[in-house]
């Protein structure tokens, strides 16, 4: 068990070794991010109080939008030279590889995130401070989910001729229930409210989410990566 | 299956269908509340309930395609998800209609309408995605892992109405507990036509795999001859 | 003991049959050619060998064991058509990557040891992005030996190699081979592998059509075997 764990941290250190020399997932994402930010600020007048009502809404779309940037290369940075044969064909089980990409993506998913909020605060006037912490817990609970069914579909997709296109089709309709439940969780903290009672439903979406489809690509990647 | 018996199944689903409409527009009276147009329930129900089995269909061949490798599962689980499609677009639609003469818009981003239209996506992503993919063992077996996937959310479409506060009429069938809902009369004559559609499905479920077995028999003909 | 046991094996691409019903078995110790004209299966045959595909049909075991087991793999090394190595990582970090993965206990010393041999040492930390083609081919021979494999699969090891990588595949292909590993290679350089081998396998259209010792006519004419077992 200790050995299954050792090699997702190697598998982890190496891909984040890896972007952190080129940064070509965060850079676009950042760049791609503050654009969509840009963007919104015409679509809806940034001041208004009903614009504070749907920024949870936004702020997700901005995640979601930036975030498929970087789980496209999660295996795709393993294609050139033919790094994923290599991997798979080593003793790292299927569900070893997939934890240690995964946990780098998420890693550098709330990275994102985490820049990301003070420049939404201060765009949008939002006070994003006022419940820090159970924010924290929501980016980490849906920035899981989404980062469970990237990385597992950008598996699916790594060989395909159509890559960059085909990720995003299949994903979002995939992550809606995450998305949808992390939109309203983020409204209602951002607006500073805490986490109380009719808020739990979208919570516990959200851990149900996280667990069942964490289990089911844990349960198939091997047949994924394996043809 | 025969030919024989799929020209069967299609004449007993084309008089069923034809006896069920004469019943649906000219026996049965107007809805006091709704009028003419409740009849749309007698397609809107059982094409959902058609294609629901069908994506179930989807799944479990998809599952016996990743546990056993037989290409006549794939098969199965591309055409009960292309003609799922189909059943799924007509409830689509047919709710569309009544709802533009009830609610008098032809969308409300109501929970249930929503998750409809979202599982309908990720079946039609299950069918770009195979196309995307030449190897067909390959292709299959992506396909089966997504198919897995795509599932969740047939279960969040069928749940909805329990989970979210939703305009969407609620469990309308007494087999689901409904309550004094429906007329016997009403009820049954849903049944009888999911019947008609069910049968329809399955002649074109029966097409579409005989057409793919052909398909991959062409490409492995092609196949050989590259390997001469 | 065999090393390699194939019972049986059929691969299907949908309908058509890549490999067809294979079997044969690898002595320890023996170096196999496999040999067939492209398309013929060697690829793929190799690649259900490593562990990379699955057998619709039959069955594998290397080393008694089931091919996925992690226990197995360990024991197996490979070598394809791609080098597998980061071109953004530099060569002690992918030695030592694999190494880690291999669950070797001393890591950085493997990977010290695999550079001196492969005569990288003077490398070590530079980017393989900015490594010649000799120099990334040896580093790829150092990450499939590194864990000193029982058994050693090697899909085209000799194709377009430079000299001096050439030079360093045969010896350490020769040294693992007295120390009783066992060597599986496809190859159109017939010669080279002729050589080096003790079996040799054609595969013709997916099916075996000769599997047994390398004799020496093989050796003196390269095309022995498609003349007498090809057909065509």
């Amino acid at each position: 068990m200790t050995e299954f764990f050792r090699q997702s941290l190697s598998i982890t250190v190496k891909d984040l070794r890896l972007e952190m020399r080129s940064k070509e997932a965060l850079n676009a994402s950042l760049s791609f991010a503050l654009v969509i930010l840009l963007l919104f600020s015409f679509a809806f007048d940034p001041s208004s109080e009903h614009t504070r009502e749907i920024s949870g809404g936004l702020l997700w779309l901005v995640f979601a939008f930036a975030g498929v940037l970087v789980l496209n290369r999660s295996f795709a940075r393993e294609l050139p030279n033919d790094c994923l044969e290599a991997l798979v064909a080593s003793p790292v089980s299927g569900a070893a590889l997939f934890l240690g990409k995964a946990l780098a993506n998420f890693i550098l998913l709330m990275a994102l995130e985490l820049l990301c909020l003070p420049v939404f605060g201060i765009f949008y006037n939002v006070n994003w401070t006022a419940q820090f912490w159970n924010l924290l817990l929501v980016l980490a609970l849906a920035t899981w989910g989404l980062t469970v069914i990237g990385t597992t579909f950008s598996a699916l997709t790594v060989n395909l001729r159509l890559r960059e296109l085909m990720l995003p089709v299949l994903v979002y309709p995939m992550m809606i229930p995450a998305l949808m439940a992390a939109m309203e969780l983020t409204t209602h903290l951002i607006a500073g409210q805490p986490l109380s009672a009719d808020l739990w439903l979208w919570l516990r979406l959200l851990i149900g989410f996280d667990i069942i489809f964490t289990a089911l690509a844990l349960a198939l990647i091997e047949v994924v990566l394996v043809s | 299956m025969g030919t024989k018996i799929l020209y069967v199944l299609g004449a007993l689903a084309a008089v069923l269908l034809v006896r069920n409409l004469y019943v649906i527009l000219l026996g049965l009276p107007d809805e006091k509340d709704q009028g003419a147009i409740y009849r749309i329930i007698f397609f809107h129900l059982p094409a959902f309930f058609t294609a629901a089995l069908c994506y179930l269909t989807a799944l479990i061949s998809s599952v016996v395609y990743l546990v056993r490798k037989s290409q006549r599962a794939d098969d199965l689980a591309l055409s009960a998800t292309e003609v799922g499609l189909a059943f799924a677009a007509v409830n689509l639609v047919t709710g569309m209609i009544w709802a533009r003469i009830i609610w008098g818009i032809w969308w409300t981003w109501d929970a249930r309408l929503t998750w409809a239209l979202i599982t309908w996506l990720i079946y039609a992503g299950y069918l770009m995605l195979r196309r995307a993919i030449d190897d067909p063992s390959e292709r299959a077996k992506n396909a089966a892992v997504l198919c897995i996937f795509a599932f969740a959310s047939v279960l969040i479409t069928w749940k909805s109405i329990d989970w979210w506060r939703t305009q969407h009429p609620g469990a309308v069938l007494s087999i689901r507990g409904a309550e004094g809902g429906l007329d016997p009369a009403m009820e049954s004559m849903i049944y009888f036509n999911w019947l008609a559609l069910l049968l329809l499905c399955i002649v074109l479920v029966a097409v579409r795999m005989r057409q793919e077995r052909v398909q991959r028999e062409i490409d492995a003909l092609r196949r050989h001859a590259h390997a001469l | 003991m065999n090393v390699v046991t194939a019972n049986g094996l059929w691969k299907f691409f949908g309908d058509y049959p890549a490999l067809r019903d294979i079997n044969f078995e690898v002595e320890s110790g023996a170096c196999h050619a496999v040999l067939g004209r492209n398309g013929a299966g060697k690829t793929t045959l190799l690649r259900i060998l490593a562990g990379l595909s699955k057998a619709t049909r039959g069955d594998v075991r290397i080393l008694g064991g089931d091919i996925r087991h992690p226990d197995t793999r360990r024991r197996i090394g490979i070598l394809g058509h791609g080098i597998a190595i980061y071109d953004e990582l530099s060569a002690i970090e992918n030695l030592r990557l694999f190494a880690r993965l291999y669950g070797l206990p001393h890591p950085d010393r493997s990977a010290q040891e695999w550079l001196e041999l492969t005569g990288l040492k003077h490398v070590s930390d530079g980017l393989v992005r900015e490594f010649s083609r000799g120099m990334r081919q040896r580093l790829a021979i150092a990450r499939a030996f590194i864990h000193t494999p029982d058994v050693l699969l090697l899909d085209e090891p000799f194709t377009a190699l430079d000299d001096r990588a050439m030079a360093v595949l045969q010896n350490l292909l020769r040294r693992e081979l007295n120390r009783g590993c066992t060597v599986l290679m496809s190859t159109h350089q017939i010669r080279e592998a002729m050589e080096l081998a003790t079996h040799a396998v054609l595969i013709n259209r997916g099916r075996l059509a000769y599997a047994g010792l390398r004799t020496a006519e093989m050796l003196s004419d390269p095309n022995w075997l498609y003349k007498n077992y090809g057909d065509s």
